[in-house]
């Protein structure tokens, strides 16, 4: 192919595109724009014209609607007045969700096309070179702006502000004159979050004594709107889920929450003690540079690291397979499980493969475990973990784990990390701050129980060692936790026993209007700020039987009411120990009654 | 999942036997129970008896892995041993070749071993023959084909390759996807 370019032959070329000063973006945007046509009627199609095209109207009138009311620049007049009042419309128009009923309240004096008026004068700054500078400055706002919630109030208060802040730059006259004067109905402070949090202390502090602090006349309900919404804005929830979190935690606790799932917690790696030594670890990677230390009584083999030369995840000990990266509130459910030797093992939703492993060196790779996902991208990961940990104990499968005891059953343990709506990792994932709602919830609480039921079938009672189910998620909401655990209490032979660790929170056994098994006592719910480790809840059960009992009603007895029958829970749980197991015996003939009478209870509540 | 027929076993044992020799027989009668092999969907994968009886139970098409992949057929029926054997090949081998800590990385990322980096090597190497790498702390690094026998090994300059890469652990990061 020959060259059709001849170097040697330059044609003659007239001044570029670029090479004359640029008249402003009118010009240019005037070939891209429609021409002179009225905009349809939505808002954001205005607006976003608008923004942009303002320059393109031209001095002949303006295309839009607004042609009533505004009329073309009198270049004179906007000089003086204009500059800081066009400034906070302009920085309004660009978020693009401003009402429109304010431009009627626009004056006349800003109707000018500032590219119109502004190119009539030399030493201006161009039209463009202002719309960056202004740009700068907006998106410095706007990054503030971004974070909280946009509400009217907020909006509005945003112009305020900036009208009063924009007056140090006379330069920047800008365009956007018709959305100028908002004059939203205001009685709010300005959203500087930096007054929101203070507004949120004070709050806090009067919410604290109420009694004493209050203001006269205003109600706690009030009091409790107005913090809800602060805090919305401030660490940038949705309102459902902050209602949510206000009804489970305590307020001061509240905030201490929320902040902790502004902060990652620490990296926190597991010892594989089938291929070494979790001494013989911590000397080999001190070595490499790396900060650690034991993660704590409670752990054998988990290390916290605090600060790594060297990427932790790509070490040749990690290649090597001599530890697992993993949650340290991922230790505890297979903690809680204590899978023993030669036992047959079932992990429902195992990716990406850290409890099964672990499960694997806890039973010295004897036995078999049954590691199984519904989501085979997942089973990538837990394929590649397995195999680099060295556990040769498992088969990994791919089915949906409500298809459970139909695929194979008669397990000794069986181990349930349910999916859930992810509340308790936050600080992993800050998308779960606005995406989850209430069906969100819903959803997941019932897949939560189809779950439960095939894992408690999933395993055989009759099996001499085992017989245990642990169920745990990482969530904090109690309709996926307490919920899911008092149901299943309620369709199987089960019964919740001491899951042996001997820290955390007890689940709740009442909550809002409903009320729960009182052996939820001994479920455990771990939260970031307590623990520094992410929000988790485990439930261990004890399969008693292996017949599915029949939704049934039974007469309700005037026996002992339940709840008193309950001893007051004891601060520590060890082990199962004889202590355990006589708590379990005594109410467990008085289960079937405490059952139906809750079962009865409930429609009368209703 | 079916048990491989002869000519499958062949090609695998002839590979293992590259690198493990004769004992090839320890890894099939083990003091806690009899292992086996097995192919599914053109991998093979190494489990005890026990283990094929759970994995049998499980649709096949619900099944990913039983047991530990050593290898794959590839389509024109050629045995490649992968890295997740490595764990049963290292304390048998016969041959092995340590690599000095500075050339460690290199060597995980999928380079040849040059003779700058090489640290030990058995005796008696000969040429092309399946070894094992270690790094100096005897920790299995992967393994490959030296490219010279040891007393060349001692002549050569040390730009030369003196083990050629087959297959190393940073392949679990690499190529975490083709695993399985």
């Amino acid at each position: 192919m020959g060259r059709k370019l001849d170097p040697s032959r330059k044609e003659k070329r007239g001044p570029g595109r670029k090479a004359r000063k640029q008249r402003g973006a009118e010009v240019e945007l005037a070939r891209f724009l429609p021409p002179v046509k009225e905009q349809v009627s939505p808002q954001k199609e205005k607006h976003a014209v608008k923004a942009a095209g303002q320059a393109a109207r031209g001095r002949s009138g303006f295309s839009d609607s607004n042609s009533k009311w505004l009329a073309p620049a009198k270049a004179k007049k906007i000089q003086s007045k204009g500059n800081h009042v066009e400034l906070s419309s302009d920085g309004e128009v660009e978020e693009s969700n401003w009402e429109m009923e304010e431009e009627d309240g626009s004056s006349e004096e800003e109707m000018v096309d500032d590219y119109g008026a502004s190119s009539s004068e030399e030493e201006e700054l161009l039209p463009i070179e202002k719309a960056a500078l202004k740009q700068k400055s907006d998106s410095e706002e706007e990054e503030e702006e971004e974070e909280e919630e946009e509400e009217e109030e907020a909006s509005e208060s945003t112009s305020k502000q900036k009208m009063g802040q924009e007056e140090e730059n006379p330069d920047l006259q800008l365009n956007l004159d018709i959305d100028e004067q908002f004059k939203l109905p205001t009685n709010e402070e300005p959203p500087d979050l930096h007054v929101i949090h203070q507004r949120i202390k004070g709050n806090l502090e009067v919410l604290q004594d109420f009694v004493v602090k209050r203001e006269e006349g205003r109600t706690r309900q009030e009091y409790l709107a107005v913090l809800r919404r602060d805090m919305a804005a401030y660490y940038s929830y949705s309102d459902f889920l902050l209602t949510k979190l206000m009804d489970i935690f305590p307020l001061p606790e509240l905030i201490n929450f929320l902040e902790a799932n502004e902060v990652p917690r620490p990296v926190t790696i597991r010892t594989n003690t089938l291929k070494t030594r979790r001494r013989d670890l911590a000397q080999a990677l001190i070595n490499r540079g790396v900060n650690l230390d034991p993660l704590g009584k409670w752990s054998k083999t988990g290390l916290v690291i605090y600060d790594s030369s060297v990427p932790i995840g790509a070490t040749p000990e990690y290649l090597a397979g001599h530890y697992m990266l993993q949650g340290a509130s991922s230790l505890l459910p297979v903690m809680a499980l204590a899978p023993q030797e030669n036992e047959r093992i079932l992990d429902m939703c195992c990716a990406p493969g850290g409890k099964t492993s672990y499960i694997a060196q806890l039973m010295k790779n004897t036995g078999m475990i049954l590691a199984n996902d519904s989501n085979a991208e997942r089973l990538r990961s837990v394929v590649g973990n397995l195999h680099r940990l060295g556990v040769t104990n498992a088969v990994v499968s791919n089915c949906d784990g409500r298809q459970f005891p139909k695929v194979l059953g008669g397990f000794d343990r069986v181990l349930l990390d349910a999916p859930c709506s992810g509340t308790g990792v936050i600080s992993k994932d800050p998308a779960v701050k606005t995406n989850k709602d209430e069906k969100d919830i819903l959803r997941c609480a019932h897949l939560q129980k189809e779950l439960i039921l095939s894992a408690i079938d999933s395993v055989n009672a009759a099996s001499e060692t085992g017989g245990y189910i642990v169920y745990c998620t990482c969530s904090i909401m109690v309709e996926e936790n307490e919920w899911v655990v008092d149901y299943a209490l309620k369709k199987r032979n089960v019964r919740l026993v001491a899951t042996g660790l001997d820290f955390g929170k007890e689940g709740f056994t009442r909550f809002k209007d409903r009320r729960f098994h009182p052996s939820l006592k001994s479920t455990r719910r771990f939260y970031p700020h307590t623990h520094n480790m992410d929000g988790f809840f485990i439930a261990k059960f004890k399969k008693f039987s292996n017949a599915i009992p029949q939704a049934q009603k039974e007469a309700a007895t005037p026996s002992a009411v339940p709840d008193t029958v309950v001893e007051p829970p004891p601060k520590k749980k060890k082990l199962e120990g004889s202590k355990a197991d006589k708590e379990q015996k005594l109410p467990q003939p008085a289960l079937k009654k405490k059952r139906s009478l809750q079962s009865q209870r409930r429609p009368l509540k209703a | 999942m079916r048990p491989l027929t002869e000519a499958e076993t062949r090609a695998v044992f002839e590979k293992l036997g590259k690198y493990i020799g004769e004992n090839i027989q320890l890894l099939v009668d083990r003091p806690d129970g009899t292992y086996c092999f097995r192919l599914h969907r053109d991998r093979v994968y190494y489990l005890s008896e026990k283990l094929l009886k759970l994995a049998a139970s499980v649709p096949r098409d619900s099944l990913v892995a039983p047991g530990t992949c050593f290898g794959k057929f590839t389509k024109s029926q050629k045995f490649r041993l992968s890295v997740t054997a490595l764990d049963f090949l290292a304390p048998y081998a016969k041959y092995k070749v340590w690599v000095k800590p500075g050339s460690e990385q290199a060597f995980l990322y999928g380079n040849h071993v040059l003779k700058s980096g090489l640290g030990r090597i058995t005796e008696n190497t000969a040429q092309y023959q399946g070894v094992v790498v270690y790094s100096m702390a005897d920790v299995p690094l992967g393994f490959g084909v030296a490219a010279k026998s040891t007393q060349e090994c001692r002549k050569v300059d040390p730009l030369a390759i003196v083990v050629f890469h087959q297959a190393d652990v940073g392949e679990y990061v690499r190529n975490e996807d083709t695993l399985t």
